[in-house]
């Protein structure tokens, strides 16, 4: 029959897409499952150097690592903006950049410079086009991000911090709270935010080996790291969760629109009958 | 007897985590051993193996660097996922500065097409959407 052909193969071309959009969905909860447990593992690490910088507040340390200490003023502040490689997730990432956009317009109003070090093809094509300046990149992290390649975008941000030409290092990320909530975040990690509360009573310090500048250094540069691939590994969490209830809603949102799609073909089909058999009668009575 | 508990993380995940009767570490200025009420004492590792004395024998753990921390009652042990060397560090530090000016100055890039082709589909879908209505409309 002729009759409805067009809408017949939006239907198929319709069809093809939900299976596609419910194999996204499919694989996206397994590699959250995946990315969960990623993060999960990640935690201890970056817990016990907190732990340990802790320990190291309590301490009547002679000597003051910069990153435990503000500097007094505070006119470039450099951003370590973490996104997903890929796109079809919703709005994680748009979201993300919405928060942070607002934070850097707040900074530039009061005659801060921002500059930034992207994470993510996201991050880095949407941040090209606002003319701030970008340091470093990192893009094709995958699923399972690899420490080693962190650590020289890390170090440009150090190597910039170390050279008192940016007084703070921000990085901003979606926070894992659960299968259904993704939380932009932005958060101060250099300087270290130390909350000063010890008790005087107890004068200690620990024993440095080899000294207490490089011992510090090499602690403090693996726990901004800890953070920075936390960071990464929650993101990733994020990117999975987030595509999962995208792909999820466009499998719905196809389903209806193929229901209404056979609606409008069946009505149109029995029509069709309609108009052959009132005809067919009509001829008949007509003879 | 007085034990020690003992952790030994790496960025990656927990590798050991339990009581010990002392261990052993590979720090930088050499091998050190550390007993239950230990000074306070931060120090950096080389490459070497952890020795961790339990009751129940002697694990041992392979570092490739780190970090070791002793508190009287605790030890934690952060292990180097990655390999550092500082020229090695340089060269990745380099090699970020120019993805990033790369970013910046090349305007026909992977993530332009990726961006192009999304608004592509974004006017398709209005396009479709728009004679959809039009379509209801008759």
């Amino acid at each position: 029959m002729a009759v409805g052909k067009e809408i017949r193969t939006q239907i198929a071309s319709i069809k093809n897409t939900q299976k596609i959009t419910s194999a996204m969905e499919m694989v996206a909860a397994s590699k959250m499952k995946k990315a969960q447990d990623r993060m999960l593992a990640s935690r201890p690490y970056a817990e016990k150097i907190l732990n340990v910088i802790g320990h190291l507040t309590h301490a009547n340390s002679e000597f003051k690592h910069p990153y435990m200490t503000a500097s007094s003023d505070n006119t470039r502040v450099g951003i370590i903006v973490i996104s997903s490689d890929r796109g079809l997730c919703g709005g994680l990432n748009t979201n993300l950049f919405r928060s942070l956009l607002k934070d850097i317009a707040a900074w530039q109003s009061d005659k801060v410079e921002v500059e930034l070090c992207t994470i993510g093809k996201k991050a880095t094509s949407f941040f090209k086009n606002t003319g701030l300046k970008i340091n470093a990149v990192l893009t094709d992290i995958g699923d399972k991000p690899q420490f080693d390649d962190l650590l020289g975008t890390i170090k440009v941000m150090l190597d910039r911090y170390d050279a008192g030409e940016i007084d703070q290092i921000r990085i901003a990320y979606n926070k894992f709270g659960g299968t259904m909530t993704q939380v932009p975040t932005v958060k101060q990690i250099v300087p270290m935010e130390v909350t000063e509360e010890k008790s005087k009573d107890h004068h200690w310090d620990y024993i440095y080996e080899p000294d207490a500048e490089s011992a510090l250094s090499a602690l403090l540069v693996r726990y901004i790291e800890a953070i920075v691939y936390q960071g990464i590994v929650e993101n990733i969490a994020c990117e999975q969760s987030s595509r999962m209830i995208a792909m999820h809603s466009a499998t719905e949102n196809a389903g209806d629109m193929i229901d209404e799609l056979e609606l409008i073909y069946n009505k149109a089909r029995q029509a069709a009958i309609t108009q052959e058999i009132s005809e067919i009668v009509a001829g008949a009575a007509a003879v | 007897m007085a034990v020690i508990h003992v952790d030994v993380v790496c960025a990656t995940e927990e590798i050991y985590s339990g009581e010990a009767k002392c261990v052993f570490a590979p720090a930088t200025m050499g091998e050190i051993g550390v007993y239950p009420m230990h000074v306070p004492l931060i120090s950096t590792l080389k490459p070497g193996e952890v020795r961790v004395e339990t009751e129940n024998g002697v694990e041992s753990i392979f570092v490739s660097g780190g970090i070791i921390e002793v508190q009287p009652d605790t030890v934690t042990i952060f292990s180097d996922t990655a390999i550092r060397a500082s020229d090695l560090d340089e060269s990745k530090a380099l090699e970020a500065k120019k993805r990033a000016e790369e970013a910046m100055s090349s305007s026909q890039t992977e993530q332009d097409i990726s961006t192009t082709q999304a608004a592509l589909a974004e006017s398709m879908m209005q396009l479709q959407m728009i004679s959809k209505m039009r379509g209801k409309k008759r």
